[in-house]
């Protein structure tokens, strides 16, 4: 299935969603409670050094780092607007913090399964089960957890359409066909789910 | 109500096929993704409660873990970036996007072009700023001046919503939620 987490087990794996995220919580509270300066930075060092030393003791550091990517563009325009402005200590507290953040979530991500952070999302919606009933919404996410697969798919085979017929990229083109055919799945999902008895 | 879940659902999911296949590409060569697109079309085609609730859902689902960010990340790490903002927008942007094509008559495109305008601009980077701002250490000035850069792509992202919606309008009316 597509999903972050790690095939490879680690000891967290075992531990329970509510736990890793409560600790998660905790430890970005306490990441970003002291005010800029080298406190700040060694605390944040600290905490991404801890976090790489642990993704690698689990033998998922390649996959951890890799999580990294989103982070790069924002790293560069740091970088950039910090060595212009010279203050490069403020910069590099801002960047570690995030690193440090990003890389402890991704490390709760990576070991928890998506059903397990799932009935905690429905556990956590409980007060709302009277205007979103934990049921519709768990159908609503295995829906599309199927689905983006599948779609994922069908653009690949009218892309592929494509390029049968022009030697030009379809860039753009394919966007209305892949939104008529994501009305269609949808109308046969619904009948397949009325077919079952519906939403009750 | 089953067809109103699977809207919700497939939307979903039409957000994140959108941010995960780079040949979407606009300009060839560069990379603008058409994610934002998907919260613009969930408002124009789904109005703006069903709208709202499929990029809430999206957004719900990426953070679980699945990796259908644009680029192909997700977790909640993301919410240390300075995209913060784009996503906590998501939802609100479409509901408003969707509100605003419920409230017009006339042309399709026309209307789809205003919401979008409204909501996957104007709402999304009334959220996207303040996120950048807090995500990178940065002044609301500074964050919305570095904005500045995604606007044109942005305006390309609402020329093609209003097509697209038109195009569905056309060839499925009874599916443009927004209209019904």
């Amino acid at each position: 299935m597509l999903s972050l987490t790690s095939p490879r087990l680690t000891p967290a794996h075992s531990w329970r969603a509510g736990s890793k995220f409560l600790a998660l919580a905790v430890l970005t509270v306490l990441l970003f409670a002291p005010p800029q300066g080298w406190f700040a930075l060694a605390l944040g060092l600290l905490v991404l050094g801890a976090a790489s030393a642990t993704a690698a003791s689990w033998g998922i550091f390649g996959a951890w780092a890799r999580l990294y990517r989103p982070l790069w563009p924002f790293a560069v325009l740091l970088m950039v607007w910090h060595g212009v402005t010279q203050t490069p200590l403020a910069g590099s507290v801002i960047l570690i913090r995030m690193a440090a953040a990003l890389g402890a979530a991704n490390l709760v991500t990576m070991t928890t399964r998506l059903i397990d952070l799932q009935a905690l999302v429905l556990w956590l919606a409980r007060p709302l089960a009277r205007i979103l009933p934990p049921k519709t919404l768990s159908l609503a996410i295995a829906l599309m957890i199927r689905f983006v697969p599948v779609m994922a798919e069908r653009a690949g085979l009218l892309t592929s359409a494509w390029k049968a017929r022009s030697a030009r990229p379809p860039r753009a083109r394919l966007i209305a066909p892949l939104a008529l055919c994501a009305l269609d799945d949808a109308d046969h999902a619904a009948e397949a789910l009325r077919a079952r008895g519906g939403v009750r | 109500m089953e067809r109103k879940l699977s809207y919700v659902a497939l939307f979903a999911a039409l957000i994140a096929v959108l941010g995960l296949i780079p040949r979407f590409e606009i300009i060839p060569g560069i990379g603008i993704t058409a994610q934002s697109m998907g919260v613009m079309l969930c408002g124009t085609v789904l109005g703006a409660r069903l709208g709202g609730l499929a990029a809430a859902l999206f957004v719900m689902v990426m953070l679980l873990g699945m990796p259908i960010w644009s680029g192909g990340v997700g977790g909640i790490g993301l919410l240390y970036t300075g995209k913060v903002g784009f996503i906590l927008g998501f939802a609100p942007a479409a509901f408003a996007c969707g509100w605003v094509m419920e409230r017009m008559r006339g042309s399709v495109p026309l209307a789809a072009a205003v919401a979008s305008v409204a909501g996957g601009m104007v709402v999304l980077y009334a959220f996207g700023i303040p996120g950048m701002a807090w995500g990178l250490g940065k002044t609301m000035g500074e964050a919305a001046a570095i904005s500045l850069a995604f606007i044109p792509g942005d305006l390309i992202k609402v020329v093609l919503t209003a097509m697209v919606t038109g195009a569905i309008a056309r060839a499925r009316p009874a599916a443009l939620l927004s209209r019904a």
